[in-house]
């Protein structure tokens, strides 16, 4: 059978071109990678090879024809032992370029898909009307004994008792061994483990990101401690393209269960560059989980989710609030669910939710509102991403107001999305607009003074709270 | 029909000692292949080379979309490290895989399925050329951010060390990305944890259209490694029993828990750095010439015809096998229907092991 030489496309986008030249001719005898002849679009110039090897038995189009359009016929090659003469009588209208009709079908499909297919982004009926809330009255297991451990004790039994748990579970950053944690978190996990479980880096969190993601992809469940997440910015590369897409670039095949960990936000008096609260920057990425819990017994009961999960988590803790204690029941088997808000607060009257260090505020205000007779319910998001709207959602239309708090920026922030996402899920409900206290838009400035201004604060709550209320 | 590429297995071969770094190629004293070694590298390479012609082809007929990099020219650098490696080590590389995977062993139907989108593809269509892993052959991607799979790749090598499997991570890529900064980061964890990691560069003298000595203040990347203390060599990346015999040195070096080695392999592409690309930068001759000079598959047919005495109808009928592997891998990838809608949301996120 001869064989049909086609104008090919250059780029995606191309759909005609000029056959500038042709550099062999009738009867010439080609071998696969030969160059035949060049064509050219507007943007470049391009070589032709022959794909097969034979005799170039008839040349179709002419060297100079402009506007040749991607797979027409420009050659016919007559395999080899064939008849030159028999191959070069064929007509071109005969030939039948069955390949471009092929190739033409998908792309109409994929035309039509996305329209008639792809669940809508925004579906106002995506929640219940009557939306449930989680219930996480029941976490603490009944009966458990419950004593008072601070976050970072709480952190560092968690990775204790998954790490005894899981043999294929390691953590590694920088001063996590030897020094026991820049903020002490793994303390004493290098005495129970050893240094191979208990590693050591050099100042290098591209690298160290990228060797924990390829341990992952082999099978292995590595805690990646960063000293904070300002840091992370060196290594978010591996986070996004490696840990967060290839469970979803490899059709299933290939999963990250990793989980990425660290002080994150504003401490006190650190300056721009070690403030920087980056929930919402992994919340956008889909393929991660991200978790910021403010109670130690959220934090020990997600950390060990998180770590027995089998996609990557960002983990994001706070300096400030690994010194606080909260009550935490004993025993190994005390699980948060990843993707489940808490009410930690009932009332009636304002919704207040927040997540991380931003619950000091939510909290602080609720017991303000309080005495002023406003009931707020405050609601701890605890995960970002799998978002629970839904508890948020169900406290919304009970209470029809709301206000969310966050440290973080405002812009595209995670306030930003919960108010658009009540927006969607229980609009009719409100009788305000949700309002939200961010961090404010400038970096994070150094002098006390300054640096408190750039953080929300109690008293901003309550005035959104009272705002939402319609009270003075 | 079924066809399979198999995995390119070496027969036993005598260990060479471990070189020192700095050793030019010297093609004469090179341990020369058994006809079974020689047909090996032929049949294999030769199917890369003509599963990615065909692959050009199929992009110029619009079939395959994106960027689509080919691998001719280079072949014998993935075929020589196949043959000098066991079963159970690791491959990881950048964007230009699809020779890797089929070295691999991975199925030219489903590699040449990824690359039209089909729901056939190694990555059911999801990942397209840049982006296919197979976690049965061990190969790990196929990654598109330039140097990002040497932190990935030593951390392979990282769990190979954890595990105590004894088996080695054989981590490309290519001159462009041996300046990315993370490839220094692994080197020096590599060799402070002597993680069992062979680090292929795979020196095609240009990175896109940049030449070697327009981007790289110390070309010879072999010496890359020297503040660390890794050892390398350059090796002759054309001469594919130049590179299973570095391979063999450099892989013993790494699984008797010696730590990294670094091999430069001096290659070629004859294509341009993607399908879009016409390739000014460099003169027609050069391109030539390599391709007269140097050809890695020509180099083993010569010798399979001078040595061996293998008669041209013996080489047709290997032509013709490969020839048939490969239409069938275009004609599967052609028809094969493209992923169903509803996998736009699947493979996101994986369902947690309950309790």
């Amino acid at each position: 059978m001869p064989i049909d030489i086609l104008m090919p496309a250059l780029s995606p986008t191309m759909e005609e071109g000029k056959l500038a030249k042709w550099l062999k001719k009738e009867g010439d005898q080609v071998k696969a990678g030969d160059i035949i002849a060049e064509i050219e679009t507007d943007k470049a110039t391009m070589e032709v090879e022959a794909v097969d090897e034979g005799i170039l038995a008839k040349i179709l189009v002419a060297d100079g024809t402009e506007n040749v359009a991607v797979n027409t016929p420009i050659a016919v090659i007559a395999a080899d032992g064939e008849d030159v003469s028999a191959a070069a009588a064929v007509d071109p209208a005969t030939i039948n370029p069955t390949a471009p009709q092929a190739a033409a079908a998908p792309s109409k499909q994929d035309e039509a898909a996305p329209a008639a297919e792809s669940p809508a982004a925004s579906v106002p009926a995506s929640v219940p009307a009557q939306a449930k809330a989680y219930d996480a009255s029941s976490e603490f297991p009944a009966g458990a004994e419950v004593g008072m451990q601070t976050v970072r004790e709480a952190l560092r039994d968690a990775m204790a008792e998954e790490m005894r748990r899981d043999g294929d579970v390691f953590v590694m950053g920088e001063e996590v061994a030897e020094y026991q944690g820049a903020y002490k978190v793994t303390q004493g996990l290098l005495q129970e483990f050893g240094p191979k479980r208990v590693i050591d880096t050099p100042i290098t969190e591209h690298g160290f990101a990228g060797i924990g993601v390829g341990a992952a992809l082999s099978g292995l469940r590595p805690i990646v401690e960063f000293m904070t997440f300002n840091f992370a910015m060196q290594a978010i590369d591996q986070i996004i393209n490696s840990a967060a897409k290839t469970l979803y670039m490899s059709g299933g095949q290939m999963g990250a269960p990793i989980v990425f960990r660290g002080p994150n936000g504003a401490a006190a008096r650190v300056g721009a560059q070690h403030s920087h609260d980056y929930a919402a920057w992994y919340s956008n990425v889909p393929g991660l989980k991200v978790v910021m819990p403010y109670s130690a017994s959220d934090a020990k009961g997600l950390l060990k989710s998180a770590i027995r999960d089998p996609n990557p988590v960002i983990f994001l803790e706070n300096e400030i609030l690994y010194g606080r204690s909260f009550e935490v029941p004993k025993g190994d088997d005390f699980l948060i669910p990843i993707g489940k808000a808490k009410v930690v607060r009932p009332g009636t009257d304002v919704t207040i939710v927040s997540f991380g260090i931003g619950m000091t505020y939510a909290l602080g205000a609720a017991e303000a509102l309080a005495k002023e007779g406003i009931e707020a319910e405050v609601i701890d998001l605890r995960t970002i991403r799998p978002m629970d709207i839904e508890t948020v959602v169900a406290s919304v239309q009970k209470t029809n107001r709301c206000v969310a708090v966050e440290e973080g920026f405002p812009q595209s922030g995670v306030t930003a999305e919960i108010g658009m996402k009540i927006m969607e899920a229980a609009f009719d409900y409100l009788d305000a607009p949700v309002a939200r206290v961010t961090g404010k838009d400038v970096p994070m400035p150094y002098a006390a003074n300054l640096e408190k201004l750039a953080l929300p604060n109690i008293g901003e709550v309550v005035a959104a709270a009272k705002a939402v209320c319609y009270r003075a | 029909m079924a066809v399979a590429a198999r995995k390119s297995k070496a027969p036993a071969q005598p260990k060479a000692a471990a070189r020192p770094a700095k050793a030019t190629p010297a093609s004469s004293n090179i341990a020369t292949f058994t006809r079974e070694e020689d047909l090996h590298a032929y049949r294999e390479m030769l199917l890369i080379r003509r599963f990615e012609e065909k692959a050009g082809q199929m992009y110029g007929m619009g079939l395959i979309g994106g960027f689509c990099h080919l691998y001719i020219g280079q072949e014998a650098v993935v075929i020589g490290m196949q043959m000098a490696s066991k079963d159970g080590d690791q491959v990881i590389t950048g964007y230009r895989d699809h020779g890797h995977m089929l070295a691999c062993g991975m199925e030219s139907r489903g590699v040449m399925a990824e690359l039209t989108g089909r729901r056939g593809g190694y990555s059911r269509g999801k990942g397209g050329s840049m982006h296919m892993f197979s976690r049965e052959k061990n190969f790990y991607g196929g990654h598109g951010i330039v140097g990002a799979q040497v932190s990935l790749g030593t951390g392979l090598a990282f769990a190979d060390w954890y595990r105590g499997d004894n088996t080695v991570s054989m981590t490309y890529f290519g001159d462009g990305a041996a300046n990315q900064g993370q490839v220094y980061e692994s080197f020096n964890m590599a060799k402070l944890w002597k993680l069992p990691v062979v680090f292929v560069i795979e020196n095609n003298r240009y990175a896109m259209g940049t030449a070697v000595n327009r981007a790289s203040a110390q070309t010879d990347f072999s010496k890359r490694g020297v503040s660390f203390g890794i050892p390398g060599e350059q090796v002759d990346g054309m001469d594919v029993r130049a590179v299973r015999e570095a391979g063999l040195r450099a892989i013993e070096h790494a699984r008797s828990g010696k730590g990294p080695y670094i091999l430069e392999m001096q290659t070629y592409r004859y294509r341009g750095h993607s399908m879009s690309d016409p390739a000014k930068y460099r003169s027609k001759d050069e391109v030539q010439r390599m391709r007269e000079e140097h050809d890695p598959i020509e180099q083993v047919r010569a010798r399979l015809v001078r040595d061996f005495k293998i008669g041209e109808d013996d080489l047709k009928a290997i032509d013709a096998k490969v020839r048939e592997i490969v239409n069938d891998a275009a004609e599967f990838a052609t028809h094969d229907p493209e992923p169903d809608p509803s996998e736009l949301f699947t493979d996101i996120l994986l369902e947690p092991a309950q309790g």
